[in-house]
């Protein structure tokens, strides 16, 4: 029985191509006492990196999984483990041929070279492929595949050679022990494991599939399910067998088909994600010694491969069926899955335990850099926040939740999926207290964080008719679906009278005690030590300078602080709060932070007639003077007190209403009545998350703000900065000063108006974000970073009669009436700088807010 | 023109550890999947060969529950032409019931005209180990049986076809001829088993399986339980680690006859 040491500053848990990272990336980082076990033997313990198919296509459509692998594949080639074998993604059907168009796009926008070719472009390449059977393909020369074993083997020894670490396999984990740390937080002590227990600082659960039955031992959820992939292994096929070596001719993406064929030596691999969902719960995995090959190496089911096979023949016949080839290998092959696709990384609630779990081959090497680096600096250079483990919420916590969105999204593997696409399983989890109304005014429902949110109303269908051609109607089905003209319609009533939009999915904590401002002033960028009844919008950084998040604060006492955010990013703000609390209260009690996103639901109400509105509804003074822009305080609206705070994301006059969910139904059905007499309507989240904000150049987080960009790059810079110390402060007055002193940013935040929608068929055509913007004749253009200016967000401004799009150009482009192009399913479309900065491009001087 | 039969049964894959049914009825297949035994494997590569070398054809048969279906294509998808299920939950069919419904089947074949010249099966099966169906079942037909064979193949002779059977036997390799028709039982370790085709998987898929239901209540199998033995004693010699380990290493292969002396 193998025997593990008694202490280590940190235990990873699990020796995968992300275990073996991860303990490459501490050793590098100055890391030592590192102890790395694993229940299978070494150098293939039995998990999903044993059996992966090992082949690398770079582009994706988020930028986050695309800088991730190609940072893993700079790895890979480094370690010398990498063979570049080029790829193509075949389109049977002219809608994957637009999806491979659309693809074109984010190669562009991410930098990866690629094209788009006719069948016998690929038959040069792959001589045993049938061309009636596809009509294009987009070729990716940088395609490869990599040999994750042997990889992970030369990043542990690499490790070992540095005097960091301790390897011990077949050592099963038994127990997770924690106790309540010095600031009063559960915190990691102990692995206890079948050849030991090892007291530890810090404990990584990275051992794929397995992960969730480890993170229950700690009474903490990582919601990945373990999901079958299948995969045979037809050969020897001679058209193989006659050339050297692993690969030499492309992989093969057949997308319609949801099928791979990726050479290996004589051997021709057919991989699947066409088939039913199979999933699997972690404890039904079977051990070591149960399985025939491997525990992840699950016995086949012919049954669900045969359509595909079938498909793949009709593809590769010849090579397939050529003599004496056989299926001589096949397996129901498990990896992980979660309820929107992206990887669990990050520090979980028990301090000190942390994840780095439901990652591919692919992405596995660069995952290791950036959780090394998150532990060791707070932050990593690849902004990782979209994998967060913090963001989820409590609904998404729950097994069923992880079973039904995987068995829905597993399909969608290789689909193609609208930027805007909901899910349709497992909906309904969180209900605004004014839901039946909604549902009762027509509301088309987008989910956010669980929530059910109206983003446009059928009951305001009738404005289209009073707008006409000012709702700017989409021609094409790809730019109008998940999308009506009644969100521009909503939109333009609401700068014409006003609009009522239910916020109840904002995520909202209380920060209460003595070390309250403390806490805020630690975390905000803005000044905080403000007047109570001030309501303060507030960037968040992290250590490097990087935004963590933007926010609202109000002082509503002078030890009380309410926190208002997004909902999507809402569970991680409420995180990065509580670390900073304890940092700064050391565990001392008299100081809590309360979510209260389940009690307190919020109405907005914005308009040139909000004013009038609310004045009819409550006796309080509601005027300028009386009730002046960022300040809250309680009212009574209609018989029901609130809280009212006087703010806008969309440029209108208006207030935030922070009504108890018990009172939240009574006033929204008031604030419509009264204000229907002056045009008031219910407006979705389509009009407060893109329209209105938009004609604002209002910044969202998770498009134009994340982890890799900075206050001054987006143009959000203050005149002052606060002397109280805050995170991210140095890195702050760094870049500031390097402005200061001339020195242009690498990229600045502009918004482009687009000056041409006609299509080369006439077809006007409408982005929705994630273009290249090009120069006028289709150029390439790089920022300081090295990267090339994409969409962040893209949207109507109905109040402008203009499509905007908003994105990080280069500072020598940054300039107003500049004259460039943004690339839509490869054609040119002009655009126009229209702002260099924070400016709305309506109303620059804000007089509608006043 | 050899007509054979070859009979499998859907069993649990059981190269990993052997996981017992609560009840202790059966073997447990949740991790291990199911497959046939590697006797079978071996009978249906011998069918197949038969009917290649004679231009006759190859028939696979099973008794067992709806999934066994899995395991006739399988067969299907390396030579077979033609599948019959006996439909019918197999721990309820002890050796002389499924001998019986084989039969039925043999003789229902052969009085719609097509009958079954040779009938070859596994030596036992890998689940339950009774050694009997392949004796009754030719009891039953009143036929010749050769038991434990490695490999098979048919010869004309004067006064008809005959089976060439042979395999190791306690007093060396028995070779045993027997006219036809006859039943066989194979021991595996005579032929190499063929792995699927593509094309010969899309075929199976296509195969119309004859459906049968059991001509008669079983009188069971009269198990008792399955007991698993104590687990075999692991004997572990550590030869050395690093490079200092590679002598030992190479006497051990030598002794192995891996490596020429």
């Amino acid at each position: 029985m193998a025997e593990v040491p008694a202490t280590a500053r940190v235990v990873v848990i699990g020796a995968g191509i992300v275990g073996n990272s991860l303990v490459h990336h501490l050793a590098r980082l100055g890391w030592r006492d590192i102890v790395q076990i694993d229940k299978g033997a070494l150098p293939n313990p039995g998990g999903s990196t044993g059996h992966a198919s090992n082949f690398i296509f770079p582009v994706d459509h988020s930028r986050e999984i695309t800088d991730l692998t190609l940072d893993s594949v700079r790895q890979y080639r480094e370690m010398g483990v990498f063979t570049q074998s080029g790829g193509f993604e075949l389109a049977r059907t002219p809608e994957r041929m637009e999806e491979l168009r659309r693809r074109m796009s984010s190669a562009k926008a991410w930098g990866i070279e690629s094209e788009l070719v006719s069948p016998d472009v690929v038959k040069e390449k792959v001589p045993f492929i049938e061309t009636d059977q596809f009509i294009g393909a987009f070729w990716t020369p940088s395609v490869g595949v990599v040999d994750s074993l042997r990889a992970g083997t030369i990043m542990r020894e690499q490790a070992l050679a540095a005097g960091a670490l301790t390897v011990v396999p077949t050592v099963e984990v038994v127990g997770l022990d924690t106790e309540e740390g010095a600031d009063g937080r559960r915190r990691i002590t102990r692995v206890r494991t079948s050849g030991g227990d090892i007291e530890a600082e810090h404990v990584v659960i990275a051992c794929g599939v397995w992960s969730p039955k480890i993170g229950d031992m700690a009474g903490i959820s990582i919601p990945l399910t373990p999901a079958v992939h299948q995969m045979i292994s037809v050969g020897p096929c001679p058209q193989l067998a006659e050339r050297e070596g692993e690969i030499s001719f492309p992989i093969i993406r057949d997308m319609d088909t949801f099928c791979y064929e990726r050479q290996h030596g004589a051997d021709m691999e057919v991989g699947s994600y066409a088939h039913r969902a199979i999933l699997h719960e972690p404890e039904d995995i079977p051990s070591i010694e149960q399985a025939k090959l491997s525990p992840t190496e699950m016995p086949f089911t012919s049954d669900d491969f045969d359509p595909q096979l079938e498909q793949a023949y009709e593809l590769m016949p010849e090579l397939l069926g050529a003599e004496g080839a056989e299926m001589r290998y096949a397996i129901n092959g498990l990896l992980s899955l979660t309820c929107d696709g992206n990887p669990i990384l990050g520090e979980s609630l028990v301090s000190g335990l942390w994840t780095a779990a439901a990652v591919w081959i692919k992405e596995g090497p660069g995952v290791g850099r950036a959780v090394a680096e998150w532990m060791t600096h707070g932050h990593s250079e690849i902004d990782v926040s979209a994998s967060d483990i913090a963001r989820f919420h409590p609904h998404q916590m729950r097994r069923e939740h992880t079973r039904l969105r995987t068995t829905e999204a597993f399909i969608k593997t290789y689909g193609i999926i609208h930027p805007a696409e909901q899910y349709e399983s497992d909906r309904d989890q969180r209900l605004a207290p004014m839901h039946e109304s909604e549902k009762k005014l027509g509301a088309f429902f987008y989910e956010t964080a669980g929530w059910e949110r109206p983003h446009w109303y059928e009951s305001n269908a009738g404005l289209l008719e009073v707008y006409g051609d000012a709702v700017m109607p989409r021609e094409h089905e790809w730019d109008a679906r998940w999308w009506s003209p009644i969100i521009n319609a909503e939109h333009l009533r609401m700068r014409e009278a006003a609009g009522v939009i239910d916020l109840t999915a904002f995520c909202v904590f209380d920060i209460v005690g003595p070390a309250a401002l403390e806490a805020v002033q630690r975390t905000c960028v803005a000044q905080c030590d403000v007047a109570v009844g001030k309501v303060v919008y507030t960037p968040v950084l992290d250590p490097k300078g990087g935004f963590r998040s933007d926010l609202t604060v109000m002082r509503l006492g002078e030890q009380h602080f309410r926190v208002v955010t997004g909902g999507a990013h809402g569970m991680a703000d409420r995180k990065w709060f509580g670390d900073q609390l304890a940092q700064v209260t050391g565990g001392d009690p008299a100081t809590t932070l309360t979510d209260l996103t389940s009690e307190v639901s919020t109405i907005g109400l914005w308009g040139p007639r909000a004013r009038d509105i609310l004045a009819s509804l409550t006796s309080d003074d509601v005027s300028d003077t009386g009730f002046g822009f960022l300040t809250c305080r309680e009212i009574t609206v209609g018989g029901v007190t609130v809280l009212a705070s006087r703010i806008s994301y969309v440029g209108e006059l208006g207030w935030e209403l922070y009504v108890p969910f018990g009172s939240a139904a009574e006033l929204w059905d008031k604030l419509l009545d009264a204000g229907a007499p002056h045009g008031a309507v219910p407006v979705g989240i389509g009009v407060y998350g893109t329209t209105g904000r938009i004609e604002k150049g209002y910044r969202a987080f998770g498009y134009e703000l994340d982890g890799e960009r900075t206050i001054v790059e987006a143009g959000m810079q203050r005149p002052k900065v606060k002397a109280a110390d805050f995170v991210g402060r140095e890195a702050y007055l760094r870049q500031r000063a390097l402005l200061d002193s001339g020195e242009a940013p690498a990229a600045v935040l502009c918004t482009m108006t687009v000056d041409d929608h006609t299509s080369a068929s006439g077809v006007k055509r409408y982005m929705l974000g994630g273009e290249p913007i090009l120069t006028r004749d289709g150029g390439t253009l790089t920022d300081g970073h090295g990267h090339h200016p994409y969409v962040t967000s893209a949207g109507s401004a109905p109040s402008l009669g203009k499509h905007l799009l908003m994105a990080y150009l280069p500072p020598e482009e940054a300039v107003l009436g500049n004259q460039l192009a943004v690339s839509y399913m490869e054609e040119l479309y002009p655009v126009t700088v229209a702002s260099v900065d924070a400016t709305g491009l309506l109303d620059p001087t804000n007089e509608r807010i006043r | 023109m050899t007509d054979v039969l070859v009979c499998i049964k859907r069993v649990v894959d059981s190269t990993g550890e052997v996981v017992l049914t609560d009840d202790g009825q059966a073997v447990d297949g949740r991790y291990a999947g199911f497959t046939t035994s590697n006797h079978e494997e071996c009978a249906v590569e011998l069918a197949v060969q038969v009917a290649g070398a004679t231009g006759g054809q190859a028939s696979v048969l099973t008794l067992g529950d709806a999934d066994a279906v899995e395991q006739l294509r399988s067969a299907l998808a390396v030579g077979c032409t033609a599948a019959t299920h006996v439909e019918a939950d197999p721990a309820r069919f002890g050796p002389a019931d499924v001998a019986r419904e084989i039969a039925a089947v043999v003789r229902d074949h052969e009085a719609a005209g097509h009958p079954h010249d040779l009938v070859l099966l596994g030596n036992d099966a890998a689940d339950s180990g009774d050694f009997q169906v392949g004796i009754r079942l030719a009891y039953e037909l009143g036929w010749p049986v050769v038991n434990g064979v490695a490999t098979v193949r048919v010869e004309d002779a004067p006064d008809g076809q005959s089976v060439v059977a042979s395999g190791d036997g306690p007093e060396g390799h028995e070779t045993y001829r027997v006219p036809l028709p006859a039943v066989v039982t194979v021991l595996e370790g005579g032929v190499e088993p063929r792995y699927p085709t593509v094309p010969g998987r899309m075929k199976a898929k296509k195969v119309a399986i004859e459906q049968r239901t059991p001509t008669a209540e079983p009188i069971g199998p009269k198990r008792v339980r399955l007991l698993l033995p104590p687990p075999a004693p692991s004997n572990v010699q550590v030869l050395g680690k690093g490079a200092d380990a590679a002598p030992a290493v190479v006497d051990l292969l030598e002794q192995l006859g891996v490596l020429a002396r």
